[in-house]
């Protein structure tokens, strides 16, 4: 499905002079206008939520930014300032704050939507790759900001992850100088930290701008995965104005109602009570985790027993999707006619959310129960270490070994001809059958 | 695309969410042995969605600080007027403003603020007013540490939030002061609470059972009838550590009764919003296979 | 704008826009835009430090007779001065048709307390201080672009357009006022 033609006329005069000097309206038009296939389901709806997470998060961060002082002396307590005197502002920091987890909840939906229904394929490689972007992005935007409350937490998740820079061979002592700005996390760290949180969400914007014009030049998946013809245009799809829009906003509402139940009633259950500890370089906190989004690739970082190989281990987990258009070998976009795949894919689900889980373990502490088996290496089998270990294995087996192996070696079910025929039929009934044949009714 | 799969949709979304959520919530630390005891609950007016502060616990408990912990325990992020914000212990409904609450003078002017002389700059101490913070005990972080045997006591402004469940944590460990366990080897200048979070296993002889708990270099603060209270509550060790314990959870988030009220109307209207635009969605797409 | 769309059932799915439905959606969603937005704009507000500070306190006897104090507030400057008897004098008798800006001096001070004017201290033309004692009115002389002020405070020669400011304030005791 490639550019659609524009249909939008014209009509006041004001409008006629926009329009051959700055189209914008014409923009506005299409984009309202533009044909989207019809049996989207609501896993598609994350887009618009991520869009609105992106609007409210530097909305809420640009007020914020008014109040807050990036300086290890008054940081901590101009956040507690904005908390007690700023008007709403004890609204503002928290939705800050868990609009930083809601964000993760629906990128990580939307990323797995795209794994499932094949998203990634040609034509849309370049969707996914600034998507992929987009998520590193996002995931150093979260890093910084962190940093800025000056808490325990803040200040020791910054110390261990500029420490990893330190591990990269030859340059990585003067790198992590240059980046800290001293020799240890202080006040050249903070100040600096604040002004690139500042400025990575409009390069987050930047990025979304190019997301939706790859979108929209490739055209958009479907759960079926097919493109679709120009002559089912008619037939399989809908204008995105009124049918996605109020679709989307749907989604966006019951988004904003759990984003509310955090924010009004459960403000902290997503943060960690040492963050309420001023930061003090002399005490390190007894457990150093990140924030649960982050979970998943500190884990993978632990399961290397070399510093510089966790290192590459955690970037490679986050690298590894940028090539994923190239490592399935499917012919088959979605996977609801890839059965094979489909289990894969949802163990898959599972090891990241083990994984999630044992980023925030002890690796020492046993897995089941209390007993120790033997020693493996250099840790018992029954304990967190391993467990991160072997599922760290598949997170990147699923990639670099199942993902081609599988689309070279399964049997995918039929896929209909168009996307309107399984709805007609009342299932999934299969033909290989022309299109001609699925004109049915009407 | 009918009703069922609609909602049978949208119930694998919200599964998910909550899912994730679920492991948000429940990714903790894990334990290790010997680790204190789960605190236990204060049975605070304040807890849950419709919780709110009992102004007089408030009262109670900021004359509990302010006699007993203030000579230690600063709190630095806290101002005399705030004691006065809507919610707060001396809140009262005709004040023009929470600097203006005639409570809140008079506490700030018992205190006394270190300034300096508008004419000749020497350092003095004058009465305080609502504006001010409240005066930390100590003049620096150093002396603090050094009139506490090394240990300085940490401040109070966010303690509710700057431990797990922190409210009943403050009640618990207030409380839970007991006797040395037999075997166990005290430090100096420490004493053995069952709250206090540490690994006593270095402590213990080899293969005896490890106590819950840890040292705490705070002795115990509270004994009966130490504060005697203005509404002629009986002043029990238990009723003063379950008064401060609500007087340091206000204090560490003082809007967040507002904050719950605000919330259930927010979560009202999101609601109504969701089936108004539900039934519109439905409007819109009737009729349409899909 | 919803075009009309051909589904297999032949009907069109054209949403009427119409409908009091989804009136009903789009005003409840302009009001969730406004409830999103307004705690934003209202964090600009003073904040409960800087309304603290809204109202200051200060001992008049420090001002000697014929002198004038500076204060802060607000992040302004203010007159405390204490007039002679002279200077009292001056202000009372001076006819309205001379000033630029009529106001009687009995309505620039306290009853019982004339002989003290407090005054915020920004010129009324572009706002910078004057100095105390100098000009042709024995009150004020801004330097900045020539305004003179009397001893009541009010313009009487020079760019600027209104008398100096008298801030809202109350006699405490006849010692201490209360500015703000």
């Amino acid at each position: 499905m490639s550019e659609h033609a524009s249909t939008y006329v014209p009509k006041s005069g004001v409008e006629k002079w926009l329009d051959t000097r700055l189209p914008i309206i014409r923009f506005g038009a299409d984009y309202m206008s533009l044909p989207t296939p019809k049996n989207l389901n609501y896993w598609y709806t994350f887009g618009g939520i991520l869009a609105l997470c992106l609007i409210v998060q530097i909305a809420s961060g640009i007020i914020l930014a008014m109040h807050y002082v990036p300086n290890t002396e008054m940081a901590f307590a101009s956040v507690e300032r904005i908390m007690r005197d700023v008007n709403g502002g004890d609204l503002i920091r928290y939705t800050h704050a868990n609009g930083a987890s809601m964000f993760f909840i629906a990128v990580y939906i939307h990323m797995l939507r795209g794994l499932y229904y094949g998203s990634y394929k040609a034509p849309r490689e370049m969707i996914w790759i600034i998507g992929c972007l987009i998520f590193f992005l996002m995931i150093a935007t979260a890093f910084l900001g962190y940093v800025l409350p000056w808490g325990q937490m803040s200040y020791w998740g910054a110390e261990v992850i500029t420490n990893l820079i330190g591990a990269i061979p030859l340059i990585g002592e003067p790198v992590l100088i240059w980046l800290r700005g001293g020799p240890a996390i202080d006040n050249a760290t903070l100040n600096r930290f604040f002004s690139l949180h500042y400025l990575l969400p409009f390069v987050i914007a930047g990025c979304v701008v190019l997301h939706l014009w790859a979108l929209h030049t490739a055209g958009q998946n479907n759960p079926v995965g097919i493109l679709i013809p120009k002559d089912r245009e008619k037939k399989d799809m809908l204008p995105f104005h009124p049918y996605f829009t109020v679709k989307d906003g749907f989604a966006i509402i019951l988004f904003l109602i759990l984003f509310a139940t955090f924010v009004f009633f459960m403000p902290t259950a997503l943060g960690h009570a040492d963050n309420y500890i001023p930061a003090n370089p002399l005490v390190t906190p007894a457990h150093i985790v990140p924030e649960w989004y982050m979970l998943p690739f500190y884990a993978i970082l632990r399961a290397i027993p070399d510093k510089f190989g966790g290192v590459v281990a955690m970037f490679a987990a986050i690298g590894v999707l940028f090539i994923l258009p190239w490592l399935d070998t499917s012919k088959v976009r979605s996977m609801r006619y890839r059965p094979t795949m489909r289990t894969f894919f949802i163990i898959f689900v599972i090891v990241a959310l083990i994984l999630g889980w044992c980023g925030a373990q002890l690796p020492d502490a046993p897995v089941i129960g209390e007993f120790k088996t033997f020693i493996l290496i250099d840790g018992d089998l029954n304990s967190y270490l391993w467990l991160t270990r072997f599922t760290t294995a598949y997170y990147f087996a699923f990639f670099l070994i199942i993902m081609p192996l599988v689309g070279l070696r399964e049997t995918p079910q039929p896929i209909p001809a168009t996307i309107s025929e399984p709805v007609l039929s009342g299932g999934y009934a299969m033909t290989a059958a022309a299109p001609a044949s699925a004109e049915k009714k009407g | 695309m009918t009703l069922q799969t609609n909602i049978r949709a949208m119930k694998k979304t919200l599964v998910l969410i909550a899912a994730v959520a679920g492991l948000g919530l429940a990714a903790q630390p894990a334990l290790a042995a010997g680790e204190k005891h789960t605190p236990r609950s204060g049975g605070f007016s304040f807890e849950g969605p419709f919780g709110t502060f009992d102004q007089g616990q408030l009262q109670r408990g900021y004359k509990v600080y302010r006699e007993v912990c203030a000579s230690c325990h600063s709190m630095d992020l806290m101002h005399f007027r705030t004691l006065a914000e809507p919610g707060g212990p001396f809140y009262e409904s005709g004040q023009a403003s929470p600097a203006e609450n005639r409570f809140v003078k008079a506490l700030a002017k018992e205190a006394q603020i270190g300034d300096i002389d508008t004419e000749t700059g020497e350092p003095l101490m004058r009465d305080g007013t609502p504006a001010d913070r409240f005066p930390n005990p100590y003049p620096n972080p150093t002396a603090a540490a050094a009139a506490n045997g090394g240990a300085a006591p940490p401040d109070l402004s966010v303690m509710a939030k700057a431990r797990h469940d922190g409210a009943n944590y403050i009640y618990s460990l207030l409380t839970g002061y007991a006797a040395v366990p037999q075997g166990l080897q005290m430090r100096p200048g420490q004493n053995y609470n069952k709250y206090m979070s540490g690994d006593l296993t270095p402590f213990m002889p080899e293969g005896a059972e490890v106590p819950p708990g840890g040292f705490i270099a705070m002795a115990n603060p509270l004994s009966t009838g130490q504060v005697t209270y203005d509404d002629e509550t009986v002043a029990s060790v238990d009723q003063m550590a379950k008064d401060v314990a609500a007087y340091i959870a206000w204090a560490s988030d003082p809007k967040q009764v507002q904050r719950k009220q605000a919330g259930l109307g927010v979560m009202i209207f999101l609601f109504l919003f969701a089936g108004i635009t539900y039934l519109s969605y439905r409007r819109i797409w009737k009729g349409v296979a899909h | 704008m919803a075009e009309s769309v051909e589904t297999e059932n032949g009907e069109g799915g054209d949403a009427s826009r119409r409908d009091f439905i989804h009136i009903a959606a789009g005003a409840a969603a302009v009001g969730a835009g406004a409830m999103l937005v307004w705690p934003l704009i209202n964090s600009m507000n003073p904040a409960a430090d800087t309304l603290a500070l809204a109202s200051i306190e200060f001992d008049i006897s420090k001002v000697q007779e014929g002198q004038q104090v500076v204060i802060k507030w607000q992040g302004k400057p203010v007159f405390v001065r204490y007039r002679t008897p002279r200077e009292i004098q001056e202000a009372v008798v001076a006819p309205m048709s001379a000033l630029k800006d009529p106001q009687a001096d009995g309505d620039r001070i306290k009853a019982g307390h004339q002989q003290y004017l407090v005054l915020l201290g920004n010129c009324t033309h572009l706002g910078c201080i004057p100095t105390f004692g100098a000009g042709d009115f024995g009150g004020w002389f801004c330097p900045c672009h020539g305004s003179h002020y009397d001893t009541s405070g009010r313009i009487r020669k020079g760019p600027a357009p209104t008398n100096l400011v008298v801030p809202e304030y109350a006699y405490l005791s006849d010692t201490r006022i209360k500015i703000g």
